[in-house]
């Protein structure tokens, strides 16, 4: 086989695993869509938000340490203390779980019935709040999160691929924390459906995502559902922002990848879970190929736009996108 | 008592179609016309120009084309920093290009190579509807962006990739450039939006608003009343890319100077003008205008009360304001979610009925 084709289906591999990323973020934007109708603008902060906990949580740090120093010239910035990974992530779920109840209580209850555009606008207005104010409990520097996950190319991988190509071909390089991601992103998805397919909660979630007036009627608690189906997004978001801020540091572009879940959610459809986890391999094997191909002829940093502009010819052609429910439109 | 239609008697059809039918409401437009025109030019100065009013003019034209679009033919766009982009590129080529055309002329045609564009990017609204619309709009965001970001022709070949605007003068008065005058920014800034909000609010007045409102309220029912959605998606999506085109042309030109366009045009500012017509109300010229002044007001104020006054150090100051507008904007869409144009609707129906409420 061709050096070229083989560095080609590297691409591909490296296309698949950021695809993957790409669907943990649209997974969460599901999960809110379906059970709600609200389309979560604010996932990918909440993915920023819930790495800066974590991160913080760790580290000891002093949340709003900056406003008190300012205000009463104290000099405090940590507590002084590390928590191990697994006690922060299960304290950082804990805040998740709170913000879904804040969120729900103070927002969305007030909102209900409200056209589909307005709670949008209001998610808009979330992912502003969120983020200020983790930048103002954890400051705005760039933190690295280190959990303990494995990084750096995998060699395995590299010694079983090197007798594919020919001399100047040196194996795929592959990084081991796409690797770990797919892992836990494949458990997370089984994790969701068997949640939702097999316990009592799951059928609730199910039902009121079928229809809330019905779910009300043989008396499940659209209030409870609500707040278990943000905590679970916050839950997906903590993971989605664990892998992402591992491997490019907890900064502010890590909401952005909120932006890319949008064209893998268009692709997929708005209320699919196969759709954005199909939609997200699409876009990332899609957008790693045409830099790839076509990239070095435009001047690169295709990947940009590129997501959005196949999705938006792709909808086109399929307006619900690939698994969505048929559109239909009554007057 | 003041404020009422009783005892102003129309006695021809153009005095009862006019745009103002209650006496107040004409005689507040003329003052704040001349105020605007003849008293704050002579007392404006160099920080009152480039932190509030110059903004707030350039927003008001932005937010008012993005209401149009959005408010009044109810397709949302996130695309709006991108087509900015699009009315400061083409008045930075057309000013080095035709350097002896009167830049007038050039903000102008900006408008209309902005509005060609926009409805390009408009036409798969005929097919896609609501978020999906809006997802695809940012698709314009990104791409353009990125288009005047890596094809040098647009910037000229410039070493830093940034584009800045070359001196042009009005008779003899400079509008752009390093020599320009606060208050001769002010006025180019103020010119056009009169003539912005002027058009603005005829054209919504007018067949082609009624059929945009007929979209935004059933797409589906106004098509089968006659309402041609090919013609009035496109239309709102050119006229809305138009005023945008020209409040990016004069955010380049007048106001900044010099621009970056990730940074100047990027995806915060189509949020930004967004925000402004969902503070100051979707569907309404007004709300544009109270939207803009909210939003280009909070900084300072913020900054004001932060920096200055309490002392904290101003990227904190930044972050606090970040929650704040997040804030402001989900209590807006809570409390009144036609924005502050309906607390002046309301104002005004206890007006016509004071003092005797019943």
């Amino acid at each position: 086989m061709s050096a070229d084709f083989l560095y080609g289906v590297e691409v591909v591999i490296n296309g698949l695993m950021s695809g993957v990323l790409y669907a943990l973020v649209a997974l969460g934007f599901v999960l809110i869509f379906k059970a709600s109708g609200i389309f979560n603008y604010a996932q990918g902060v909440m993915a920023l938000f819930a790495a800066l906990t974590l991160v913080g949580v760790m580290e000891g740090q002093v949340p709003f340490s900056h406003i008190i120093n300012a205000t009463f010239g104290t000099d405090i910035h940590h507590f002084g203390w590390h928590v191990p990974a697994l006690l922060a992530i299960a304290l950082t779920l804990v805040v998740m779980i709170a913000f879904a109840w804040m969120v729900h209580t103070f927002v969305f209850k007030h909102l209900v019935g409200q056209e589909p555009i307005i709670l949008f606008m209001a998610t808009i207005g979330l992912a502003y709040f969120l983020e200020g104010i983790g930048d103002l409990m954890w400051g705005s520097d760039i933190k690295t999160l280190d959990i303990g996950i494995p990084q750096g190319g995998s060699m395995w991988v590299e010694n079983i691929s090197v007798h594919l190509g020919g001399e100047d071909f040196y194996g795929f390089f592959i990084d081991k924390l796409d690797i770990t991601a797919s892992i836990v992103a494949a458990i997370l998805v089984i994790g969701l459906i068997v949640f939702a397919q097999y316990t009592k909660q799951g059928r609730a979630m199910r039902a009121v995502a079928d229809d809330h007036q019905a779910a009300l009627s043989v008396g499940i608690s659209l209030n409870f559902i609500w707040i278990l189906v943000w905590s679970l997004a916050g839950m997906v978001a903590l993971v989605a922002g664990v892998m992402w801020g591992a491997k490019s540091g907890v900064q502010f572009s890590l909401s952005l990848i909120a932006l890319k879940a949008l064209p893998v959610l268009m692709l997929g459809g708005f209320t699919s879970i196969p759709g954005a986890i199909v939609g997200g391999l699409i876009i990332g094997v899609g957008e790693k190929l045409f830099e790839f191909m076509i990239g070095p002829m435009v001047g690169g940093a295709t990947e940009n736009w590129f997501a959005y502009v196949l999705a938006l010819i792709f909808l086109v052609f399929r307006p619900q996108g690939l698994f969505g429910e048929r559109i239909i439109e009554r007057v | 008592m003041l404020y009422r239609e009783a005892g102003d008697f129309k006695t021809s059809y153009a005095a009862d179609s006019q745009t103002f039918p209650i006496k107040f409401d004409r005689w507040r437009y003329w003052v704040v016309l001349a105020v605007a025109w003849l008293v704050i030019p002579f007392f404006i100065n160099d920080y009152w120009a480039n932190a509030i009013l110059v903004p707030f003019l350039i927003y008001a034209i932005a937010a008012i084309g993005l209401n149009i679009l959005t408010g009044y033919c109810g397709q949302v766009s996130l695309g709006t920093g991108g087509f900015m982009a699009v009315g400061a590129y083409s008045v930075y080529k057309l000013m080095t290009s035709f350097p002896d055309v009167s830049i007038l002329i050039h903000v102008v045609l900006a408008g209309f190579i902005t509005a060609a564009v926009g409805a390009a990017f408009g036409l798969p609204s005929l097919r896609i509807k609501g978020f999906y619309l809006a997802v695809a709009t940012l698709a314009a965001q990104f791409f353009l962006v990125w288009l005047f970001n890596k094809v040098p022709w647009f910037y000229n070949y410039s070493a830093s990739g940034q584009i800045s605007a070359p001196e042009r003068f009005i008779g003899n008065i400079a509008v752009t450039g390093a020599e320009t005058t606060p208050w001769a920014q002010y006025l180019i800034c103020l010119f056009f939006v009169t003539l912005c909000a002027l058009l603005a609010r005829n054209l919504t007045r007018g067949s082609l608003g009624r059929q945009w409102m007929a979209i935004r309220d059933m797409d589906i029912a106004a098509e089968i009343i006659g309402v041609d959605p090919l013609k009035a998606k496109l239309t709102a999506f050119a006229v809305s890319s138009f005023f945008i085109g020209i409040a990016g042309a004069l955010f380049f030109a007048v106001y900044l100077g010099a621009v970056e366009v990730g940074e100047a045009f990027g995806i915060q500012k189509s949020f930004l003008v967004l925000f402004m017509c969902i503070i100051g109300g979707l569907g309404s010229i007004f709300g544009s205008f109270a939207g803009a002044a909210f939003l280009v007001l909070l900084p300072v104020a913020l900054k004001v009360l932060g920096v200055d006054i309490l002392g904290w150090p101003s990227s904190t100051v930044a972050h606090l304001q970040l929650v704040a507008v997040g804030g402001l904007i989900m209590f807006f869409l809570i409390k009144e979610p036609h924005g502050l144009a309906q607390l002046w609707r309301v104002a005004k129906e206890k007006l016509r009925m004071w003092p005797f409420p019943y």
